[in-house]
C-alpha cells in the first residue's frame, strides 16, 4: 500500500504554532498544566509548551504521564509493556489541564490518561490537545484543540514520526 | 521483554528479565509519592498469600504491592486452616485453583514446595522464600536497593556476611548481583559456609581480609537465632565480635563511606552495633520500601495461564 505524507516537518511545524496560540487564546491567564501522553505526546506537548512560553506571560507547568497501568486491555496485549514514569510534578487540583497526544483514535489511551490524572488530584478542567483526528471513537470523547482532522478506516495505519523520538527516520504524519 | 507464569528463584532469570522487572519497579516507586498511591492494573484478580511459615514484612509486603495494583488480596491462613488437620498441599492448591485465584505468593519451609504448587495450578506462584533454596523477591529488592545507589553495578563488590549455609536470601541475592556484574564475596563462622561455593564468589577468612576486598556495601543477614540450637556458634557476643559490624568497625566504615545492607528484622547487638541503625549510609529502610515497589513490578510482570487463555486476538494498539 502506498505511503500518503499527510503532514511534512514544516506542517507539523505549522500546526504546534497553531495549536499554541489557540490554547493562549482560551487561556490568557489562570493556571495551566500541559501532560503529554507518553510516547509521541510527550513531545508534542514538548513543542507547544515552547511555543506557549512565547505567547503567554505566565508559565505553564508541564508533565508526562504513562498509560500503561490504567489500560484497558492490559489481559490481551501478550507481552507485559514496559512502564515509563509518570512525571507530574506540580499540583494539579483546581488547574486547567490540557492532554497532548500525537493521535486520537477510539479514545482508549486518553481515558486511560483521565483516569491516571485523577489519581494525581481534582484539576478544575481537562482538555484534549492532538496532533491528528483520525476518527474512529469507541467512547465518548473528543479533542478541544486539533491540528489535523483526517478521516480514516480502522485498516488504516498512522505514522507519526518525530526526530526527537524516531531518529530513523524524516519526521511528519504519514498515513499507509 | 518477559513472558513466565511464576517466579520461582533468581537461575531460572534471564539477566535481561532481571533487569527488566528493576526497570519498571522504577515507575511503581514513583506512586507513592502521590496522593492517590494506587493504580488500577490488577483491577478484578485475586492474590492469595499462602504461607506455610511465619512471616509479617514479607507478607505485608507483598499485600501492600498487590493492593497498590487494585488487586483483591486473601490470606490463606495456614496455622488456622484445614492444612492443620491434615490436608496436603495438593488438596489445598486443587481448593485454591477452584477458588479461580490469579496469583499465589507462597513461603515454605521445604525447599521446592513452590515450583510444585507453579505446577498444579493456572495462576502465576511467586516464591517468598522455600527452605534454605530461594528467595527471589529479596534478591530482586537488594539489586534495586543497590542499582539506586550505585547505577553502574558492573564492578562495584559487595560482601555477604553471617550465615550463609542456612541463607535462602545469601543464595538468591548472591546470584542476582552475579548476574548482573556485581561482584560478591562471602564472610561468616566455617560453620556456616556451605562446603560448594560457587566458583564466582570470593570467600574471606577474616573480617580484615573481607574489608581489604574494598566492597562497596557490606550485606548483614540475619541470624536466624531460630536456627542456631545446633551448637554452629560459641554465643552471640561472640558472634558480634568476629562477624558482626561492632562500634569500632562501624567508625571505620563510616570513614570509607561503606554502604550497609541487612534484610530485616535486625538482632540490634548481634549483626550490627546499635549505632549502625542511624548511619547515614545504611539502606536498610530503603529496602523495605523498594521492597513493595520490586514486588508490585513481580506481580505485574507475571502472567497467569488464565489471563493466557483468553488471549484471542492481540488487537492493534489504539489511540
Amino acid at each position: 500500500m502506498p505511503t500518503t505524507c499527510l503532514l511534512t516537518e514544516a506542517d507539523i511545524a505549522n500546526k504546534v504554532r497553531r495549536l499554541a496560540s489557540e490554547i493562549v487564546e482560551a487561556h490568557p491567564s489562570g493556571p495551566l498544566g500541559f501532560v503529554g501522553i507518553h510516547t509521541r505526546g510527550v513531545v508534542l506537548a514538548e513543542r507547544v509548551h515552547q511555543a506557549v512560553t512565547d505567547l503567554r506571560n505566565e508559565p505553564v507547568a508541564y508533565g508526562t504521564v504513562d498509560i500503561s497501568l490504567y489500560r484497558d486491555d492490559l489481559d490481551n496485549l501478550g507481552t507485559i509493556p514496559a512502564i515509563k514514569s509518570s512525571d507530574i510534578a506540580f499540583p494539579i487540583d483546581g488547574r486547567n489541564i490540557i492532554l497532548f497526544d500525537d493521535v486520537l483514535f477510539t479514545g482508549r489511551t486518553v481515558r486511560a490518561a483521565i483516569d491516571c490524572l485523577m489519581d494525581y488530584g481534582r484539576p478544575s478542567r481537562i482538555q484534549l490537545a492532538v496532533l491528528v483526528d483520525r476518527g474512529l471513537r469507541e467512547l465518548p470523547i473528543a479533542a478541544d484543540f486539533v491540528g489535523l482532522t483526517h478521516p480514516t478506516t480502522r485498516e488504516d495505519h498512522i505514522r507519526v514520526s518525530f526526530t526527537d523520538t524516531d531518529a530513523d527516520s524524516e519526521e511528519g504524519v504519514f498515513l499507509l | 521483554m518477559i513472558t513466565r507464569k511464576d517466579l520461582l528463584d533468581i537461575e531460572s532469570l534471564e539477566t535481561s528479565e532481571i533487569e527488566f522487572i528493576l526497570e519498571n519497579a522504577k515507575p511503581f516507586k514513583d506512586l507513592f509519592t502521590r496522593s492517590v498511591k494506587k493504580v488500577p492494573a490488577l483491577r478484578g484478580k485475586t492474590v492469595l498469600s499462602l504461607f506455610y511459615e511465619p512471616s509479617t514484612r514479607t507478607r505485608t509486603s507483598f499485600e501492600i504491592a498487590a493492593k497498590r495494583l487494585s488487586a483483591d488480596v486473601t490470606n490463606f491462613s495456614v496455622s488456622t486452616s484445614s492444612v492443620v488437620k491434615g490436608e496436603s498441599i495438593q488438596d489445598t492448591v486443587d481448593t485454591l485453583q477452584s477458588m479461580k485465584c490469579d496469583y499465589i505468593v507462597v513461603r515454605h519451609k521445604a525447599s521446592g514446595v513452590p515450583g510444585m504448587i507453579a505446577e498444579m495450578t493456572d495462576a502465576s506462584v511467586i516464591n517468598a522464600g522455600d527452605g534454605f533454596h530461594a528467595h527471589p523477591t529479596q534478591a530482586l529488592l537488594d539489586a534495586y536497593t543497590f542499582k539506586e545507589i550505585l547505577p553502574e553495578m558492573k564492578g562495584k563488590r559487595i560482601v555477604i556476611i553471617g550465615d550463609i549455609l542456612h541463607s535462602r536470601v545469601a543464595r538468591s541475592t548472591a546470584r542476582c548481583f552475579h548476574k548482573l556484574g556485581v561482584e560478591v564475596g562471602f564472610f561468616g563462622p566455617g560453620t556456616l559456609i556451605p562446603d560448594a561455593v560457587p566458583e564466582f564468589i570470593h570467600t574471606f577468612r577474616s573480617y580484615e581480609e573481607a574489608i581489604a576486598w574494598e566492597p562497596d556495601v557490606m550485606y548483614l543477614l540475619r541470624l536466624q537465632l531460630e536456627r542456631q540450637k545446633h551448637n554452629f556458634l560459641p554465643s552471640l557476643r561472640e558472634y558480634h565480635q568476629t562477624f558482626g559490624i561492632t562500634h569500632k568497625r562501624f567508625q571505620a566504615l563510616r570513614e570509607k563511606g561503606t554502604w550497609i545492607m541487612h534484610p530485616g528484622p535486625v538482632n540490634r547487638g548481634v549483626e550490627v552495633a546499635d549505632d549502625v541503625m542511624s548511619y547515614e549510609r545504611s539502606l536498610i529502610n530503603q529496602q523495605v520500601e523498594n521492597g513493595i515497589a520490586v514486588r508490585m513490578s513481580v506481580l505485574f510482570s507475571m502472567q497467569p495461564r488464565v489471563a493466557a487463555r483468553a488471549l484471542g486476538d492481540s488487537g492493534e494498539s489504539s489511540s
